[in-house]
This record gives structure tokens, sequence and C-alpha cells, in this order.
């Protein structure tokens, strides 16, 4: 699914260049639940955004579901993202301008430019999956916290994403919400074989990943399997 | 695209008290431009009406250098027989050309049998008079409109006041002829012809066979013809089409005939001429006005979104959507100051042509403006303003989509 080759990122400071990833080799299966822990600054954000065709790397290739990322310009990456990969954010980032039902059609209207009738069971369907239907008229600021990370799962789900990257998701929730949240990603997961990639420090989404990549000043200095 | 206005008319409604501020600018311009370009033009057509359908005529046609000493008002520049039947083959059948009529111009002595002084005189034939000025009757006060006669004339108001000439008054008029000899002619006064501004503006009128008799004069002989063409906004066009009289020599091999149209005669084109500029200026404040206001605001809009379009770049929104969104808030701000200006606009313009304003231009006081709101001014100015919003809208929205996704999302 996932494919990097000596992937490396620097980013200039001033003067100075400083090397954030450094000769990342990674493999990632499909249907994978991946979790990347490490210390502040040790460049998880920075492989999920590569990963994730956010951000270019410096050097190397990264291959994800056959394509190269590395040679696409801005466009054909936006293109890509919007086909093959959903993004959750710490902080949601829901539209606050839309409802929550049409946050979530947002990627079928904008993106995908799917048909009303075809968007509007796709969207219902999410709905019914992160259990947001009676709250799919609300505008973002009139729902809670655990609400709107639901809501920013179904918006990367609907659009049938392969791999889905999660930045620290549960950061900004309770543990309660934060345990149903990761629950429900664990479903989707099981339901839909979708690759999960987390860059986290949580615990609760440590101890449920079926594999952990520990990095370290932007190098893998653990890999390991989680046989649950 | 419908998905994109309904954001973007969300994204103007989330900051409303800043859109509406933006949007009452742009309408303020709007209702400021229009306005004054429907006094300016109804100024315009009702003193250009005035000068070229109550004295000029649109286009006029004299003897080579007759306009250079029209102050003298030379006898010796007339027109003769033979040069009038050449023009007379240039305006008969000449598609432009709606009528003519053809003018002694002449000074004298004016005298009420108790004083006398300098009068400028324009000797007429009332029927041609009246079908190429139609407005000149109503120049003349005092007096129920009605065709000049022989023996009757129009003294001009200024006078009139002077000498305390009223209607129905006796005077006699003495002329120098072109030989010198002095002839003198009793004349009934029918009438007060009002001042109207430029040249010719406070001359008297009578019968041009009493300038004949008067003159002495044997075989036709005319000052200058005097030209109404159907459709002004083709004068260059008419003018064009008389242009062969400009090349007709006389046997020195220099031109007999001079060619002019009421822009080159009447100094109160400069004037339309100035209110032409400051309405370009005006409109240049518009757009400046649209331009400051729109950038201001999507300026801010970007900063203010950027983890917004962050979040947006990152789900795979293609730039050129993104640019889309931007130009769309834009100009749905242009379109919404175009059209409440309009409206606005319509409805102050309305109150005024019903009101009416009296105004004073030089030495005619009185005038009452009627304005009203062409429909191209609406259209011009709705496409200026709507194409400066979008203008305007460009550099924020490129700006935008340029945003990197990761540089963006790390904004709070």
């Amino acid at each position: 699914m996932i494919e990097t080759k000596h992937v490396s990122k620097v980013y200039k400071m001033g003067e100075l260049d400083l090397e954030v990833i450094k000769d990342l080799n990674l493999s990632v299966g499909s249907g994978e639940f991946i979790a990347i822990i490490g210390p502040s600054g040790s460049g998880k954000s920075t492989v999920l955004n590569i990963l994730g065709g956010l951000d270019i790397p410096t050097s190397g290739e990264v291959v994800v579901d056959a394509v190269n990322i590395t040679n696409l310009n801005t466009t054909q990456l936006a293109h890509f993202r919007g086909e093959k990969i959903g993004f959750i954010f710490q902080s949601f980032n829901l539209i606050p301008v839309l409802s929550v039902y049409e946050n979530i059609e947002y990627p079928l209207i904008m993106i995908q430019h799917l048909p009303p009738k075809e968007r509007k069971k796709r969207v219902l369907e999410v709905l019914k999956e992160v259990d947001m239907l009676d709250q799919k008229e609300k505008y973002p600021d009139q729902i809670s916290g655990g609400q709107k990370q639901r809501v920013a799962i179904a918006r990367a789900l609907v659009t049938n994403p392969k791999i889905v990257f999660a930045d620290e998701p549960t950061a900004n929730l309770d543990s309660k919400t934060a345990h149903r949240i990761i629950e429900l990603m664990h479903k989707i997961k099981q339901d839909y074989n979708t690759t999960f990639v987390f860059a986290t420090h949580d615990e609760k989404i440590v101890s449920s990943a079926e594999r952990l990549i520990t990095l370290v000043d932007g190098q893998i200095t653990d890999d390991k399997r989680i046989v649950v | 695209m419908k998905n994109i206005i309904k954001i973007a008319f969300r994204n103007l409604k989330r900051s409303s008290r800043r859109t509406l501020l933006t949007a009452a600018l742009i309408t303020i311009g709007v209702i400021f431009v229009l306005v004054y370009s429907a006094l300016s033009s109804s100024f315009k057509a009702y003193m250009v009406g005035e000068i070229t359908d109550s004295m000029m005529g649109h286009i006029q046609i004299h003897k080579k250098g007759y306009i250079a000493s029209v102050d003298n008002l030379p006898l010796d520049k007339n027109l003769n027989k033979k040069q009038i039947d050449k023009v007379l083959e240039v305006l008969d059948d000449n598609p432009y050309v709606e009528s003519y009529t053809f003018r002694i111009k002449l000074g004298g002595m004016f005298s009420n049998y108790v004083s006398s002084t300098n009068i400028r005189l324009n000797a007429i034939d009332p029927q041609k008079e009246q079908k190429t000025l139609p407005l000149f009757e109503k120049r003349i006060q005092e007096s129920e409109p009605h065709l000049l006669k022989e023996g009757e004339m129009l003294i001009p108001e200024l006078l009139a006041k002077g000498m305390g000439v009223k209607k129905g008054d006796t005077s006699v008029l003495v002329v120098n002829n072109q030989q010198g000899s002095v002839n003198g002619l009793n004349l009934k006064v029918v009438g007060i012809v009002a001042p109207i501004s430029g040249p010719g503006g406070r001359d008297g009128y009578f019968h041009i066979e009493d300038a004949k008799r008067i003159l002495r004069i044997m075989e036709p002989e005319v000052s200058e013809i005097v030209i109404r063409i159907k459709d002004v906004s083709k004068l260059p066009e008419a003018m064009k089409s008389m242009q062969s009289l400009s090349t007709i020599k006389n046997q020195k091999g220099k031109p007999v005939f001079e060619l002019h149209a009421w822009t080159k005669l009447s100094p109160f084109y400069n004037i339309v001429k100035m209110l032409d500029l400051m309405d370009i200026s005006i409109k240049i404040i518009l757009i400046s006005i649209v331009l400051i206001s729109i950038l201001n605001v999507m300026i801010m809009s970007v900063y203010e979104r950027i983890k917004e379009i962050g979040t947006i770049a990152a789900m795979g929104t293609p730039p050129s959507t993104i640019v889309k969104l931007f130009l769309t808030e834009g100009f749905m701000l242009g379109v919404f100051g175009a059209i409440v200006g309009s409206i606005i606009s319509f409805v102050i313009i309305k109150v005024i042509d019903t009101i009416g304003i009296s105004f004073a231009f030089g030495r005619q006081s009185g005038l009452v403006l009627h304005p009203s709101l062409q429909g191209s001014d609406i259209i011009t100015v709705s496409i200026i303003v709507i194409v400066i919003a979008l203008i305007a809208s460009i550099s924020p929205a490129f700006k935008a989509a340029k945003l990197n996704p990761v540089d963006a999302l790390r904004q709070n």
C-alpha cells in the first residue's frame, strides 16, 4: 500500500539545514492500524504529511497504491489526496459555515464531483456509521468536541479512502470520548479494510494499535507488530 | 458552481458586519457615480439641445474665412447663388440631413424713436428656421408662437429691457449694405428673444426678405447655411458626407467653403468635454473604492481562514477550486453593491426628476433639469464594479490557492 525509499526531509532554518526525517524506509500494508510514536519534534507529523502527499520529501521516493507521489505536481497531489487519502486532524478542522451534513458532503461535491443521489447515499451511510445521523443539520459550533471528531472521521471516510492519516486525533478529547473514537476507527478498519496511520502520544491509541513505529530524531528506532 | 456560490455566500455572511460595510461602500460609490452621471448627462443633453435646436443647428456652412471674421458680421463673405447651389447639391438627398435653413447675419442700428443702439441680427426664412431649429420658438417671450412675417422683428431680451421696448412697439432698423449705402426699415417688434449661451445667443431676428430689401440684394445671398441632422450621434458621419464641399476651390486655388460642427462653434462643447472628464474621474474614484475595499476584505478573509484553506487543500480541493471560491466572494460583493446601488440611484433620480432641479447657466436662469438614468449607464457602472471586484479578488484568491497545506494547517 505504502512504500518509502530513503526518504529525507530537510527544512531551511535561515542559514541552517534542519534534517527532520532521515533515510526513512517504511512499508505499510492494506488494512493496518499503525501508531507512529515518539517525543515531540521527532518528525511524526512530518512523516504523516509526506505519506499523505501533503508535503514533498527533500529526497527519496514515496509510492502509495502504486503511484509515486513524489513526481506529482500540486494539482495532481490534490487529486491523489481527494481520491485515496483521508485526513483526521487534532482540532477537527470542520468548515464552520457548513452543517454537519454539508461538511461530510463537501469532498464528494468539490473534489469527487459525485451526483446528488450517490452523495446523499454515502453521507447518510457514514453519518449512521459515526452515529451522528440525528445531528446532521447542526453546525460545528453547535456540537461537542467528540461529535466534531466523529464528523471529521465521517468526512475522512466518505470518499472511501484507502488510507486515513490521523494526527493526534484524540488530543482534544476527554478520555471517554477518545475511547469511543478509537473504537469507532477500529470498527471502520474492520468493516472496510481501511488503513489507519496515527501520529500520537495517546496511550489509548498506542494500546489499541496493531503496529507501533517509534521515531526518534527523524529515524525509525523501533517497528513492531503487536499481536492482539 | 452552485455549491461554490453557497459556500462563498455563507463565508460572506460569516463576517456579516464587514461584508455589509464593504458592500455599503461599493453601493455608495455606485450611487454617487450614477446620480452624477444622470445629472451631468441630463445637463449636457439639455444644454446641447438648447444650443443646437434653438440657435446653432448641428452643422453650419459658410464661405471660407467667415468664421474668422464673424465678429464683424462681414457682408462681403456671404455665399452667392452659384455657391449656394453647390451646397444644395450636397445637402439635397443627403441621408443624414433632416433640414437646413439660410441666414443673413448683419449688424445695424436699432432705434425706438427715443434712443438707438447697435444690434446684431439674423435674417431668417421662418419656415425653414422652424424646421431646422424646433426649439427656437420656445425662446420667444411675450408672443404667441407664430411664423415671423415680413415687417416684423424679434429683439433680444437685454436690448428690450435696456431700451424699454415692448411687444407691439414700432422700431427703425438702419443698416449699411456692402456698397456702403445706408438704408432704413420700419419693423414691428412681435416678440422678445430669451438669451442663450454661445455665439449668436443674444441676436435679434427678422425676415430674410426684409434683409434683402434693406441690403439691396438682388441675387440670392446668405451668410450661413444651418443644418439639422437626423441622428446627432452620427455627427462625424454627417460631416464626412459633406466633406466634398471643403475640396471645392476657387479660381485662385483657395477653398470656397468651410464646414463646422456645432462642437467647433460653441464654447459649451468645452464644458461638455470637462463634464466628460469629470465623469471619468468619478468613475476612477469608484474603481479605487471597489478595488481597495474588496482587496482589503479579501486579504483579511484569506488571513483569517488560513487553517480552513489548509484543511480543504489537504482534503484534495484543487487550487483552481480555491481560487474560484475567493473570486466568487469578491464577485458577489461586486454584484450586491452594483444591484443595490443601481436600485437606490434609480429611486433618487426618480425623486429628483419629479421635483426637478432649478439652475442658472450664464445669463440663463430658471432652467429646470429633469435627470433620467440611462440603462447603458447602469450596465457600464455595474460591469466596471463587477470586473474590478473580480480583479481585486484575484491576488488574494491566488494567495489562498498557493498556500502550502502543511504550513496552513499549522496556523492557529
